[in-house]
């Protein structure tokens, strides 16, 4: 019976064919590590956003006279509210987490280089997407933090040549944050997560039609790869039991290290809180945009810090696969690029003066020129590795060159 | 325990079957415990709950006046009835709902129902004795039974108890 009715979709549909040719015959690595989870963790987190976030929308109400009322009607009122919010809450955190390792273990990895540029640009679509989705969902609690937050990242807008006070007013659709922009976005809040879902349909297509890249830089001979059902869904699966854990300690146990404290007090437009910080995932970028001590300059340093991922395929001009694994000046930008990231997300946690402030542009400085030097590092670092010797499974991917044949110069009789 | 040989270990496909199949168990029942929050989420909340129950004070209601309350939504007729439409009614069984009147109060004079029509929910206009349903056509004695019209049932008594001599709560028992 069951393969009959199967038998009746697949002359209707290519169910079986799908399954076969992206689960239980697709061909994926066996060397990948626990590194190469992340994409899947990330997937799993968009789900669950976009299931709390619809249970919470039952709830809540965008109006600037009941949004911070509704909240707490969730939290005290609704059954299982406080969950469903807390684990919202906690969800966009954990969101950049996955999101941030998933990106890092690409940089590690060099996994943009050809032929997965698609996936990285795409992957960087996502994370505009989501940043812009998070940053929407925070204004929606109406505490004064989301208030303030909102206020001043609508006011960046207002940087645009010649039409940046009516690009902000066009934002807000008032005079300042008010309730038309608590209720569009609302309305956005609710439709970004489904363009997301959609980006990400596209980033597995092209990650199908490329396949995972992994640890050792090569693409592997097609023993060396095994399908991805049941193998990695298994590993998958115990990666999600894992991050489910810490995910649920902080669910539980401290769900409220993710909101400011300054968002239980309801938004007031006449008064700033003393202290304004945004959350953790924004810091580094927000840093950037203090250490350039103009307001233009250090807006378009801000938009480029977040957008210059996407140059990497182009800049990064070395030959040798695997990224760090294989290339130790390219592993050492690495690591002062993370430190160097981890820098700028703590100053942008500290009130911008004095020491902060130099530490800042410093880090700042350091950004940028790892991006600006990468494209000269990286051809004089394959250039270096080659004349040193390569390592014996690189070889094979650089046949020396055949030496160069000198014809005589034919004779012509005068 | 003891340790297991390796080849044992590696090889007993009952052992891994029965872990398999006991993980996927565990996997389930844990997915479906995690239903319960967002399905009993969308449960009336507790604020709701708390209208759940009604006071009507009954004093200002003369013989012979019927006031509808609002029950959590839903309208219930309190009626105060005179001593002719009590005997009227003691006498009577209804009509293809039988049931007797004493079972339907707790004092004779006072009619408590859920002014809901058991046909397809309208609320029954009050007619010069008993309730006429709009919708239609279904009639009610002075004891919210139903006499003759399509509604299969007679007019639901709501819990409720006297907390006093002219103030009743509806909703508790």
């Amino acid at each position: 019976m069951a393969s009959r009715v199967l038998d009746w979709i697949d002359r209707r549909f290519p169910l079986t064919r799908f399954i076969r040719h992206e689960l239980t015959e697709y061909p994926t690595p066996r060397n990948l590590s626990y590194w190469w989870n992340f994409g899947f963790l990330a997937g799993f987190v968009l789900v669950l956003q976009i299931v709390t976030g619809v249970f919470l929308a039952m709830f809540y109400k965008p109006d600037v006279n009941l949004a911070f009322d509704s909240v707490q009607h969730i939290m005290r009122d609704v059954n299982y509210g406080w969950l469903l919010r807390y684990i919202h809450s906690t969800g966009a955190s954990a969101f950049f987490v996955v999101i941030y390792v998933h990106m890092t273990r690409t940089l590690y990895y060099a996994s943009y280089h050809k032929p997965r540029e698609l996936m990285w640009w795409t992957g960087q679509v996502l994370l505009l997407l989501i940043m812009a989705t998070a940053f929407m969902g925070y204004l929606l609690p109406w505490g004064q933090m989301s208030y303030w937050g909102a206020q001043v990242i609508t006011n960046l807008f207002g940087v645009t040549p010649f039409i940046g006070d009516q690009v902000v007013l066009w934002l807000r659709g008032d005079f300042s944050v008010g309730d038309a922009t608590l209720t569009r976005f609302f309305a956005l809040h609710y439709l970004f997560p489904f363009l997301i879902l959609a980006m990400v349909g596209i980033h597995l297509i092209a990650l199908h039609t490329v396949k995972s890249s992994n640890p050792s830089g090569i693409s592997l001979a097609d023993k060396d790869n095994i399908p991805f059902h049941p193998y990695f869904t298994l590993k998958d699966l115990f990666g999600l039991g894992v991050y489910l854990i810490v995910f649920c300690a902080f669910v539980f146990f401290m769900p409220g290290v993710f909101i400011e404290t300054a968002n239980n007090i309801p938004a007031n437009p006449l008064v700033t809180p003393a202290h304004i910080e945004p959350e953790w995932y924004f810091r580094p970028f927000y840093a950037i945009l203090r250490a350039i001590p103009d307001v233009l300059g250090g807006v378009l340093a801000m938009a480029l810090s977040v957008m210059i991922f996407a140059v990497l395929p182009f800049a990064d001009r070395s030959n040798i696969p695997g990224g760090a694994r294989h290339r130790p000046v390219y592993r050492a930008m690495f690591f002062i690029f993370i430190a160097d990231v981890l820098v700028l997300g703590y100053v942008g946690s500290q009130a911008p003066t004095g020491f902060m402030m130099l530490l800042g542009q410093v880090a700042t400085f350091i950004y940028f020129a790892t991006f600006f030097l990468l494209p000269f590092i990286s051809k004089w670092e394959e250039r270096w590795l080659r004349a040193r010797g390569l390592p014996p499974e690189l070889i094979a991917l650089f046949p020396p060159r055949p030496p160069r044949v000198k014809f005589p110069r034919p004779e012509i009789a005068p | 325990m003891a340790a297991m040989p390796d080849s044992d270990a590696i090889d007993d496909a009952d052992r891994r079957d029965f872990l398999g199949k006991a993980t996927m168990a565990v996997g389930a029942a844990g997915v479906a415990a995690a239903c319960w929050p967002f399905i009993n989420s969308m449960n009336p909340s507790v604020d709701t709950l708390e209208k759940a129950t009604a006071e009507v004070d009954l004093s200002g209601i003369a013989p012979g006046q019927s006031q509808t309350v609002s029950w959590g939504g839903k309208p219930v007729f309190v009626f105060h009835r005179t001593p002719a439409q009590i005997a009227a009614m003691k006498i009577s069984g209804g009509g293809k709902d039988l049931q007797a009147d004493v079972d339907r109060v707790r004092q004779p004079q006072w009619l408590v129902v859920i002014g809901v029509c058991t046909h397809m929910g309208c609320i029954p206009l009050r007619a010069e004795r008993g309730w006429l349903c709009p919708c239609h056509g279904s009639v009610y004695d002075d004891s919210g039974r139903i006499l003759h019209g399509p509604a299969p049932r007679n007019l639901a008594v709501p819990p409720y108890r006297f907390v006093s001599d002219d103030k009743i709560i509806v909703g508790k028992a």
